[in-house]
């Protein structure tokens, strides 16, 4: 391939004609396909395929001020047995939580299998040096976390200072080294699809294994439209370069129905192969007991209340 | 191992397809035969012929058809009530006719359609989310106007014309069948109406709607049959106005037949658009707008974007996207709710299709068919792509009226009008870019009478529709879409 000439930072050469364009975002267009997407009707056997699959790649979350080891540890069971009475429910794919509480939940989870990532780099605002979250990794690699959760700057990506977030990504996956790092935008904050576009490429070219959209934090968060534009940047670098990147929708995915819809729009828009929970994880809190629900109700034919389903 | 590969170390259980989603037929009760629709009551027709669901080739019932004698009854029945109340009835009372049917086709959508979806072929996802809604949208809009006729066109004295002949299409027949009827009974005509052969049903269950609202009788008329029926209409000397939608051969049969008569004429005739997709458009979307453009509806759409224009530079990540969104496109039972794209409409449309994609592989063109199973009954074409398309192709120039799309490239702007303009037709574009400047240069360059800029395929009752040359002439929808149905007086200007 041609050598582009030396220019100035920031100045892009197209000297291919298939270069990775940024490119843009059609507002109406992209919400309007993704409204269209979430009206398949998924019924019976792969509605229950469906909910099987969006518990295997479950992020069961707690990320509050008063998180306590009791709480995390309760939480722990849920996720490696989410229905006892169902003892053919998968266990979900992580528990996702603060560093803090890292060590409880690995203690708790054992050789289950269930993945424990832990936040980090100042979650949830990121406005923090770049030492500081360094160490927030470090520390969460050393107590033991299997993914690590970062947060992008959104202050700098907002001022046009792009090159800050990018380099903070690159010394984030140095410092989080093997682990499995997934990269939050924090799309409710970014204003525009343009902005979801741009910092989706931005964070798969700086090395993220997984690109999320949410801290859970802000509202709103992991809307279809949003969710459309990251898997349409996903398969764009996967077409261009061969690098295959995980999506986890985080927050605001609250019920069966809508973890069906984000796995329309998955199956649809990247295909088969990203329907596994290495390449898709749902960030959720209260979606769990929401699909057994769903799948009870699809195995027995009728409802059961909620307090047939435990809360932790 | 790829890295793909390395990543689904987790077994995935199996493939996941969707299970059926049928929309029940259960809303539905239709009748073993159906007459023809005059003066408000049902008219034991003299011959009939079946009509069939396009999807399975099943007879759904036996529907009338109409010989001169019975488009007289019609156009007698027409002008009695056009003669007897209908023409001096005050505005605000035609309108609440109007607002009523619209209200009646909105509690019934799910009826309605089921049976366009039955009848005609198309995904119920577009009849529910199209056909319907648009349908009431354009009572609703035209109820609006019943009583300011005055305002829309002051000091001109706008007057009815007297009964109008209406020949639609089998397209959208509830939805033609509505930018037909609402005009003109806004403007106080009544209406002799012929639905297309194929797909008379809603349009006849629509007379339910009529005796529902109690419109009174006579004001709409619906007479059923094929194209000896519809010149019977266009050639009655009972008719005061004739408004055609349909294919461009007929339309100039049309207005041949009534030179020198003094009827008034709207025609919306065929159409071969421009979709034109600049290098700076937002592709995905832009590709989601191709895949609108051409496959929504099976493509027996007049306005269809059948000639893809794409810039040069980008169109080979363009085709390569929209190769891989059509294998995700399901072909299948209209009646399920995941269907994209449903049966073609007839087994001579389908000959028709399958002639001119013939002719496009022999002319040299590329094909491109994504794997597709087709039910075995029924009449069914895959979506279809043929790229390397030269101008002078027949696939480029005729209009196919089916999911088949012609791409071409371009590497100007200029260029791209000057392309997009080379035909016969004009009736509508598209333009994809994300330059809000280019958008209005290219809506004043096209020769078409609807630009879509960023989307495809997009209708308003508010919104006036129509095309230039031998895509025909007059408009519906909007103000506009009163004026054919007006008589102005010319004297008040003078006076």
């Amino acid at each position: 391939m041609a050598q582009a000439p030396v220019l100035p930072r920031g100045f892009e050469l197209p000297l291919e004609p298939r270069l990775p364009r940024i490119g843009s975002v059609d507002q109406v267009a992209v919400e309007e396909r993704a409204a269209s997407l979430a009206k398949r009707s998924i019924k019976r056997e792969s509605k229950l395929f469906a909910l099987d699959l969006a518990i295997r790649m479950m992020d069961l979350t707690t990320l509050e001020g008063a998180d306590t080891p009791g709480k995390v540890a309760a939480l722990c069971s849920k996720a490696m047995r989410p229905d006892p009475v169902d003892p053919t429910i998968p266990p979900v794919a992580a528990v996702c939580v603060y560093p803090n509480l890292v060590p409880v939940a690995k203690e708790k989870l054992g050789h289950s299998g269930v993945k424990v990532a832990s936040v980090a780099t100042g979650f949830p605002s990121g406005q923090f040096p770049i030492e500081v979250k360094l160490a927030d990794v470090r520390s969460a690699v050393e107590l033991g976390a299997d993914e690590i959760d970062m947060v992008i700057d959104r202050g700098a990506f907002l001022s046009g200072r792009y090159a800050k977030v990018y380099d903070e990504i690159v010394r984030v996956k140095e410092a989080a080294g093997d682990l499995h790092l997934k990269v939050i935008l924090e799309t409710g904050e970014l204003g525009t699809y343009d902005n979801v576009r741009r910092a989706s490429l931005l964070a798969m070219a700086a090395g993220a294994d997984f690109i999320k959209t949410s801290t859970g934090k802000i509202s709103p968060a992991a809307t279809l439209p949003v969710a459309l534009v990251m898997l349409e940047a996903i398969r764009d670098v996967h077409d261009e370069t061969g690098r295959v990147v995980g999506f986890k929708p985080a927050g605001g995915v609250r019920s069966a129905k809508q973890a069906v819809q984000h796995l329309v729009l998955v199956h649809e828009t990247l295909g088969p192969d990203w329907m596994t929970p290495d390449l898709h994880r749902f960030g959720a809190s209260s979606l769990l007991n929401d699909v057994l629900m769903q799948i009870r109700k699809e195995k027995t034919g009728r409802y059961q209340g909620p307090d047939y389903f435990t809360i932790d | 191992m790829t890295d793909l590969e390395r990543k689904q170390r987790l077994p995935v259980p199996s493939e996941w397809t969707y299970a059926p989603a049928p929309e029940s037929r259960d809303v539905l009760q239709l009748r073993e035969r159906y007459g023809h629709f005059v003066g408000g009551e049902w008219l034991e027709p003299k011959e009939t012929y079946p009509t069939i669901s396009p999807a399975t080739e099943e007879v759904l019932a036996e529907v009338g058809q109409a010989t001169s004698e019975e488009v007289d009854l019609a156009v007698e029945a027409a002008r009695g009530a056009y003669e007897n109340g209908w023409s001096s009835l005050p505005g605000s009372e035609r309108a609440k006719y109007l607002f009523r049917i619209a209200r009646i086709l909105q509690e019934r959508a799910r009826e309605f359609a089921v049976l366009e979806s039955l009848n005609g072929g198309k995904p119920i996802k577009e009849s529910r989310d199209v056909d319907l809604p648009l349908a009431a949208a354009h009572f609703f809009y035209y109820a609006g106007w019943a009583d300011k006729l005055e305002y829309a066109f002051p000091n001109r004295k706008p007057k009815p014309v007297g009964v109008a002949g209406q020949i639609i299409p089998w397209n959208f027949p509830l939805l033609m069948l509505s930018w037909k009827i609402a005009p003109a009974l806004a403007c106080g005509n009544t209406v002799v109406l012929k639905p297309a052969e194929t797909t008379p049903l809603t349009a006849l269950l629509f007379c339910d709607v009529l005796r529902q609202a109690e419109l009174p009788p006579g004001v709409v008329n619906i007479v059923t049959g094929d194209g000896s029926t519809g010149a019977a209409l266009v050639k009655h000397p009972g008719i005061d106005k004739i408004a055609f939608t349909g294919s461009t051969d007929v339309g100039k049969a049309i207005q041949r037949e009534l030179a020198g008569t003094g009827k008034k004429l709207t025609l919306e005739l065929g159409g071969k658009a421009a979709n034109v997709i600049f290098d700076d458009a937002a592709l995905d979307q832009a590709v989601e707008g191709i895949v609108n453009g051409i496959y929504f509806n099976q493509g027996h759409v007049c306005c269809a974007g059948s000639r893809l224009l794409v810039q040069e530079s980008i169109s080979e990540a363009v085709i390569d996207k929209l190769k891989r969104r059509l294998t995700t496109l399901r072909v299948g039972d209209p009646l399920d709710k995941n269907t994209d794209v449903g049966a073609i409409n007839s087994k001579l449309q389908l000959d028709k299709i399958t002639e001119l994609v013939q002719a496009g592989k022999e002319e040299g063109a590329e094909i491109y068919q994504p794997p597709c199973r087709l039910p075995e009954k029924g009449y069914w074409f895959v979506p279809t792509v043929f790229t390397n398309v030269a101008q002078s192709y027949r696939i480029a120039q005729e209009e196919i009226f089916g999911p088949v799309l012609s791409v071409l490239t371009f590497r100007t702007p200029e260029e791209a009008v000057e392309k997009a303009n080379n035909t016969p037709y004009g009736l509508s574009a598209g333009v994809w870019t994300e330059k809000g400047s280019r958008i209005l240069w290219m809506a004043q360059q096209l020769k078409a009478g609807v630009v879509w800029a960023n989307t495809y395929n997009r209708f308003d009752p508010t919104s006036p529709f129509g095309g230039y040359k031998e895509s025909g002439y007059g408009r519906e929808g909007g103000k506009h879409g009163l004026e054919p149905y007006l008589t102005f007086d010319s004297e008040a200007f003078g006076g």
